[in-house]
């Protein structure tokens, strides 16, 4: 057993983190967010050009051939710096959807054009009705003319708004909430009858409610046979933002750990009061928690066995969602008044961890999953 | 020992929901039930229809111009308003400035400023904390310096609530340092439209409505609105603390929230049905323990330092409340679209009509916990004053 990184990936690590030091100051990162698009076209080209954005892709398709563990390493300091730019939704998803399921074809032509920074993907899986359950699909696809058709609604699809293709689930037989009959197909923004609503979400980034209306689409992968790609990405999705919430979780311990050190009540520093100590040391233990957590998520989510991934991934994301919501909120009260500021930089990180725990299941889903596997 | 639900009690209730019924315009109520953003006008103009009504300062003795009613009646009002989505009053003024005056203010104070917290015709802020004195409260810097028939004020407070629409301003003001920090603390009444007064939003993370800087410089206080003796403020600000503490600790806000939760909640996840009705379980705890240590006992005007209870309690539960409330949503927890939260939107919203202000109110309720002493003080207040630790 091996917890330490390899040579390579402690480059990556040292890339991506000097980027981040670099590029994501907190100033600048408000700066950003708050324009149209959300995030810098400049950045995406520099991740295309370090490698970043091929990391999980095979070689033969324009990528880097990497694993679980340097997707983790990027996702890390991704969250230390609250970078905005759609990997997860990119890289992470839509490309982890054609990576699972895609013809060669369909490899070929999208993930070296995802590398190369040419390409951003969404993966719109998420309905209305549905909440978590990932099986719960209304959208409709129709097959004519020796393809499809696809009419209905995706909600809160993340990097909606400036996605060039859509992997989109739908059902092409079975009842609504039946575990067969789903198929992933593969949408163009320019495609007809599609409509994006796009918006900011709480922690700054964007989604957006997508419409189809007899919009034609290829099928990925096999027909009715979909869902098992849909909980694979998924289960991508909870591994990378387990290691993202690691590095929020990282910044925001530091900050809050600087504060009792330098804010002064009653003649010393806060530091000093045994309470504050000792919540101080539980959002230690809850980042080491969720550290040991996103580790072994990094290692087990290229597993095999589907039962066991899951299973898995479960038990990461309730271990994550718990030390987020302690860290988040504790740091924003030990902050007080200054930590409810727009200006200050721990708000956002809590708001980051928090939507982490909104997605992709709750602690309730994931333990109802744990226990039924 | 017996619960008292008298025909009387029944009967107040229906009053105080005909009232509300004809008085709350639709959109303020729609507004309040969904989290959207209030303006300074809905919230007067509905504390307005209140005072008319001479409901504005239900804890003021009857002389006073109190409603006379008893502890049960207080209760079922406020939680009226809430269940009816009424936005809750600016409480310095009713809750706060009005009960130190009746204690410290003289005779011609109380002639000059209570009409207007009665008739909600004069709205109030409370200059407390300042950048280095939060829970140190008692080291704060703000000074007044005495010129004549005038203190100079000069200094900075901060997370001031309300003080951009207030018309006055309750502050804590340092008169002399030479002493005990506790000592040298005098209160004055600042008219916020006095020269040096200038008012800076501060933007909180929630993007919910602002606190605010308060900045005085060289402000012109007549000594005439200094309340209490000169170096004697500590005294009404703990007072004060004791009322501040002692609020119904949200549990009308927490019932209405709970009523809605209850209303959206499909069954279809058993343990968050099990969650509610914990919350709602603590929440009825919370309401008896409020009438045991409150109510009970505000005939003799002794609030204890058990108040500090409600207080923990109160703001844990609300924000179990709000949390639960931004769960319910799933995905709809993360569409923000800001412009929604404010007046004039009519835009379809992103999901249900209340997940945008669910999210919103969860981080924003973050600040319970915080003001008005965070729950860290009140557990040392317990300790110190009721276990003797």
């Amino acid at each position: 057993m091996d917890f330490d990184y390899s040579e390579d990936q402690q480059l990556l690590q040292e890339s991506v983190q000097r980027f981040v030091r670099e590029n994501y100051s907190f100033e600048a990162r408000r700066q950003l967010v708050a324009t149209e698009q959300g995030y810098s076209d400049a950045h995406w080209r520099q991740f295309a050009e370090l490698g970043w954005l091929g990391i999980p892709f095979p070689e033969e398709h324009g990528g880097l051939g990497m694993s679980g563990v340097e997707t983790m390493v990027v996702m890390e300091a991704i969250g230390s710096g609250l970078v905005a730019e759609p990997y997860l939704s990119t890289v992470v998803m839509g490309g982890g959807a054609v990576a699972a399921a895609g013809s060669e074809e369909q490899k070929a032509e999208i993930l070296p054009a995802v590398a190369e920074g040419k390409c951003k993907l969404a993966f719109a899986f998420a309905e209305r009705q549905a909440r978590y359950n990932l099986q719960d699909v209304e959208m409709r696809a129709d097959a004519a003319n020796g393809g499809y058709r696809l009419s209905g609604m995706k909600s809160v699809v993340f990097g909606a708004p400036t996605a060039d293709r859509f992997v989109v689930s739908a059902r092409t037989a079975g009842g609504l909430r039946d575990a067969d009959g789903i198929t992933l197909f593969l949408v163009d923004k320019e495609a007809a009858g599609l409509s994006v609503r796009g918006y900011p979400t709480a922690d700054g980034l964007r989604a957006g409610e997508v419409t189809l209306d007899n919009t034609p689409g290829d099928a990925l992968g096999e027909v009715d046979g979909g869902l098992p790609t849909i909980e694979e990405v998924v289960d991508r999705a909870i591994a990378a933002v387990s290691a993202e919430a690691v590095g929020l979780m990282g910044t925001l311990n530091d900050m809050t750990l600087e504060y009792l050190k330098t804010r002064e009540q009653f003649g010393q520093p806060i530091g000093r009061f045994q309470v504050l100590q000792h919540r101080m040391v539980d959002m230690f233990i809850a980042h080491e928690e969720a550290k040991s957590m996103a580790m072994m998520a990094a290692m087990r989510i290229d597993e095999e066995d589907a039962d066991a991934r899951k299973k898995a991934m479960s038990a990461a994301k309730v271990q994550i969602g718990k030390s987020a919501r302690f860290v988040g909120q504790q740091s924003i009260q030990l902050h007080g008044g200054i930590g409810m500021t727009d200006e200050y930089a721990a708000g956002h990180y809590f708001k980051r961890l928090t939507m982490i725990d909104r997605s992709f299941g709750d602690n309730d889903y994931h333990l109802r999953r744990y226990a039924a596997l | 020992m017996r619960i008292d639900i008298t025909d009387r009690d029944r009967a107040f209730r229906e009053e105080v929901r005909a009232f509300i019924r004809d008085r709350l315009p639709q959109d303020v109520r729609d507004k309040v039930r969904d989290g959207s953003l209030l303006t300074r006008d809905d919230v007067v103009d509905w504390m307005r229809a209140v005072s008319e009504r001479g409901w504005m300062c239900p804890n003021w003795p009857e002389a006073a111009g109190g409603p006379g009613w008893t502890p049960s009646q207080r209760f079922i009002f406020e939680e009226e308003s809430c269940l009816a989505c009424a936005p809750g009053p600016v409480p310095f003024g009713p809750q706060m400035v009005g009960p130190v005056l009746l204690a410290f203010g003289t005779e011609e104070q109380k002639a000059r400023h209570l009409p207007g917290i009665l008739s909600s015709g004069t709205i109030w802020c409370q200059g407390y904390s300042e950048p280095n004195s939060g829970s140190d409260l008692a080291s704060l810097a703000c000074r007044a310096v005495r010129d004549g028939d005038h203190y100079i004020v000069n200094g900075r407070k901060i997370w001031t609530t309300n003080a951009d629409w207030a018309d006055w301003c309750f502050a804590l003001v340092r008169t002399d340092s030479s002493g005990k920090k506790q000592d040298g603390i005098s209160v004055l009444l600042i008219d916020m439209s006095l020269p040096g007064v200038t008012v800076r939003p501060i933007e909180r993370f929630s993007r919910m409505s602002d606190f605010n800087e308060v900045i005085f410089e060289d402000v012109r206080v007549p000594v005439s609105e200094r309340i209490y003796d000169e170096g004697k403020g500590w005294t009404c600000a703990k007072y004060l603390l004791g009322h501040e503490r002692s609020g119904t600790a949200g549990v009308g806000l927490c019932r209405q929230r709970l009523d809605r939760l209850e209303e959206i909640d499909d069954g279809r996840d058993p343990e968050f049905s099990r969650r509610i009705a914990e919350t709602g379980a603590a929440l009825e705890d919370l309401r008896w323990s409020y009438l045991r240590m409150v109510a009970a006992k505000e005939a003799d005007d002794e609030i204890g330092p058990e108040a500090s209870l409600l207080k923990i309690r109160g703001t844990e539960i609300q924000q179990d409340v709000m949390e639960l409330l931004m769960e319910a949503q799933g995905y709809f927890a993360h569409p923000f679209i800001e412009r929604a939260l404010a007046r004039g939107w009519n835009e379809p919203p992103v999901g249900p009509s209340e997940a945008a202000g669910a999210t919103a109110f969860y981080f924003d309720w973050r600040k319970a916990s915080i003001y008005g002493g965070s729950n860290e003080i009140q557990r040392n207040i317990i300790a110190k004053a009721v276990l003797g630790l």
